[in-house]
């Protein structure tokens, strides 16, 4: 059991054992047979290091276990920039860096889809309208992709700002020049997302808004002659909150494990290439931790979602309280 | 059904848009089925991992020949002199002397009009002899009647003769040149530029230095002794354009990945999407219909796909079996299919199996399977058509990305696959923006004919979206 993947992991260990021990002087003297009985006892003694010696369903278990006690233990092949196999330090080493990027994308596509749907939803049918409507296929292109057009123009053509990576090269020693070249670093890879998704975004809450704003309690507060931001925000904005609510949250939770391709095109630090490097080395604690730390989130939100939703619409009543 | 179908489609005609869309996706049909007949897959995939020798009268990283429609400045074409196949401008001679001796002179002659140097100068020889290997000497001749010994060696059976990465050669004619006008060149000229430039004091600077129009020669004067001697020369200049879309940092032509890209990425996203949604909606519809244990049984599954992180998942299945496009479509839509989509499914199926023709059919006593296929789905169907085709691009493009991820089909030449190689070898710092920009926009037109498509199709089905 376990497969082809066990297999590998194995045949890497032993190569790397044997490998060492024979290019070490410090074993030089001894012959070919006392070579091979220390390479196996230090091939078993990895093994037992990294849990192998147990057959897997076992250790399918004791993975479950610890998943579940968010006690990550430490990484099979990588290691931290600092030197550690601790899974939890490698991962918080990351963790600041695709916050700093995604979440901040996250939160400026939803605040930019948010308003000006809004905003675009109340003038139906006019210029910037049509031309948020026309643009919207553009959205069916991923970030990276326009990524690797914003690389062709701006460091590639205009020579402005850099190809990827997080800062330059060397880093700068005093923390606001420091800064500045971090937010220098972040500008492609930020446009690059912004035009890729605010299109469809505006596109899809313009949409919203305007089914929403036909409902006939929002025709009531026009009758009753409420002035028009009344009307946006007490009678067309909190009712649709629990959706635009969940669709927050669960970005900001998605934005958590990175972007895989783009922070392979920008070169970028974060946990998306974590992940991309543990599944090409088959390094199962490291990925483990990664979904098992999303799975944790995305329950604590879908649970903090259920309340948010009763305090926001009036309408939603939990149980037979009336 | 059809009568519906003729509809939607008067509708569609309605929409601008939709027209394009439609045209584009015509267009990338038309030149699919063209790819497939016209360069059959063995082929493609043969010219594709054929490695630089099959491609050696190619330019390296050339530009396609159309941008010089575009530029008042133009860009040599490559020229290929082949002493085997008689053509005008290489000739050659083979006299025996004296009964023991044969003496060889090969003459190529071209004429060269262009703007920029050629990016690189080779000679190839194909001899046949018995013992005695023919000894050349090989000479450049200037349109101003300047002459060069290039070099002079004895060949083998087979044999070549870089010329322009020849830094001896570069090396003399620097000199040769410096004294003649009289100033040194300062940078190290290549070979290519000193042999094709004007010989004054422009040369002294790469972006002064120009080319010298007129008739080129080389002549190649030789010695073998025996009698039974026959010497082929192939002198080819290489240029900086080739075909309608240009070659990599292998010589190939990219044109090759370019049309076998569109019948891989419109078969890819198409079965992808497509096969997805249906069966999203058929386990959806189980789940609705056969509520209890099965219903219970399939949403935990659902929920545990929905946790797996799908990239990763997909990364990891194709490191470790290098498995072929095929197969990575399947293995694609086998991880989607329990996706968010059966729960959404699930839910209209839950309203939908309460309306009162499907009472009738119960009542009547169709069975299970034939209410889901023929009452529940064909309901829902029509209404998910513009998702579908929405969703298309996101598979092209997710096959664009792994193969940027180094995880592609290792042998199919793909658009992601050409994007790949360029990103891989600097194409962006090199600025060999052909490279990057000929994919990107196949892709970009692709996904954009489906998004507007797609998006025309939604306000026709959902009515409600309709623009006053």
């Amino acid at each position: 059991m376990g497969g082809y993947v066990d297999e590998i992991v194995k045949g890497e260990l032993h190569l790397s054992i044997s490998q060492s021990v024979r290019q070490n002087p410090a074993f030089r003297h001894l012959n070919e047979t006392q070579v091979r009985e220390l390479i196996d006892a230090l091939y078993e003694n990895e093994l037992k290091r990294i849990g192998f010696d147990k057959p897997f369903i076992y250790r399918s278990f004791i993975y479950l276990k610890d998943a579940i006690t968010l006690s990550l233990g430490r990484a099979l092949w990588i290691s931290s920039a600092s030197g550690s196999t601790s899974v939890y330090v490698i991962i918080t080493e990351r963790l600041p860096n695709t916050v700093l990027l995604f979440t901040t994308t996250q939160l400026v596509l939803f605040f930019i889809g948010l308003f000006v749907g809004l905003f675009l939803s109340r003038r139906y049918g006019s210029i910037p309208d049509k031309l948020a409507v026309m643009l919207a296929p553009l959205s069916s292109m991923p970030g990276w992709f326009y990524g690797i057009f914003l690389i062709l123009i701006f460091a590639s053509y205009l020579r402005l700002l850099p190809y990827g990576g997080m800062v330059d090269v060397p880093p700068p020693t005093d923390s606001l020049s420091y800064a500045l070249s971090v937010l220098k670093h972040m500008i492609l890879p930020l446009l690059s997302w912004l035009v890729a998704y605010s299109f469809i975004n505006v596109y899809v809450r313009r949409t919203f808004f305007l089914m929403f704003s036909s409902e006939d309690y929002v025709e009531l507060a026009k009758a009753k002659g409420l002035p028009e931001s009344v009307i946006q925000r007490r009678y067309i904005l909190r009712p649709t909150l629990p959706p635009i609510v969940t669709d927050f949250s669960l970005s900001l939770i998605a934005s958590w494990m990175g972007a895989i391709i783009t922070e392979r095109v920008f070169n970028w630090p974060g946990i998306g290439s974590l992940l991309y490097s543990a599944s090409i080395m088959f390094d199962t604690p490291v990925l483990v931790a990664l979904v098992v730390i999303y799975a944790y989130l995305l329950a604590i939100t879908v649970f903090t979602l259920e309340i948010v939703y009763a305090i926001l619409d009036p309408r939603i009543r939990m149980g037979g309280m009336r | 059904m059809t009568s519906r179908v003729k509809g939607v489609f008067k509708q569609l005609l309605l929409y601008r848009s939709a027209l394009i869309g439609l045209a584009i996706i015509l267009v990338l049909v038309g030149i699919s089925v063209y790819t497939i007949f016209a360069i059959p897959y063995d082929e493609a995939v043969r010219l594709w991992r054929a490695g630089e020798q099959h491609w050696l009268s190619n330019p390296r990283n050339a530009l396609p020949s159309w941008v010089n429609l575009f530029s008042s400045k133009k860009l040599p074409e490559t020229i290929v002199l082949d002493t085997s196949e008689p053509k005008p401008g290489a000739s050659k001679v083979i006299v025996p002397v004296l009964e023991r001796f044969s003496q060889v002179r090969i003459d190529f002659s071209f004429d060269y009009q262009y703007d920029d140097f050629p990016s690189e100068l080779n000679l190839f020889f194909k001899s046949r002899f018995n013992v005695s290997a023919p000894k050349l000497t090989i000479h450049w001749v200037k349109p101003n009647g300047e002459d060069y010994a290039l070099n002079t060696m004895i060949i083998s059976k087979e044999d070549s003769y870089y010329i322009s990465n020849d830094d001896r050669l570069a090396k003399e004619l620097r000199g040769l040149i410096s004294a003649k006008i009289n100033r040194t060149i300062g940078y190290d000229a290549p070979v290519a530029l000193l042999l094709f430039a004007e010989e004054d004091v422009s040369i002294l600077d790469p972006s002064t230095a120009r080319v010298m129009k007129g008739t080129y020669r080389l002549w190649i004067e030789g010695m073998a002794f025996e009698t039974n001697v026959d010497v082929d020369a192939c002198l080819v200049v290489y240029g900086k354009v080739y075909g309608w879309a240009g070659t990599d940092h292998l010589r190939r032509d990219l044109g090759i990945a370019l049309l076998w890209g569109t019948p891989i990425a419109l078969s890819f996203g198409v079965v992808a999407a497509v096969s997805i949604v249906l069966i999203q909606m058929f386990i959806g519809a189980i789940s609705a219909w056969f509520f209890g244990k099965v219903d219970t049984a399939l949403q935990r599954v659902t929920e545990v796909f929905m946790v797996l992180p799908f990239l990763p998942v997909v990364i990891m299945i194709s490191t470790f079996y290098k498995i072929n496009i095929w197969v990575l479509l399947l293995v694609v839509i086998g991880l989607t299919a329990f996706g968010s989509g059966v729960k959404s499914y699930r839910a209209m199926f839950l309203q939908i199996k309460e309306f009162p023709y499907v009472e009738a059919a119960k009542a009547y006593g169709a069975s299970g399977f034939r209410i889901i296929v023929r009452y529940l789905i064909p309901k829902v169907l029509p209404t998910m058509i513009p998702s579908m085709v929405l969703s298309v691009p996101d598979f092209v493009f997710l096959e664009a990305a792994l193969a940027i991820l180094g995880l592609g089909d290792p042998l199919a030449p793909t658009w992601g696959k050409i994007i790949d190689d360029a990103f891989t070898y600097g194409a962006l710092y090199k600025g060999l923006y052909h490279w990057v920009l000929e994919p990107s926009v196949m892709l970009a037109v692709t996904s954009l004919s489906f998004a507007m498509l797609g998006l025309a199709l939604d306000k026709i089905f959902n009515p409600r979206l309709k623009e006053a």
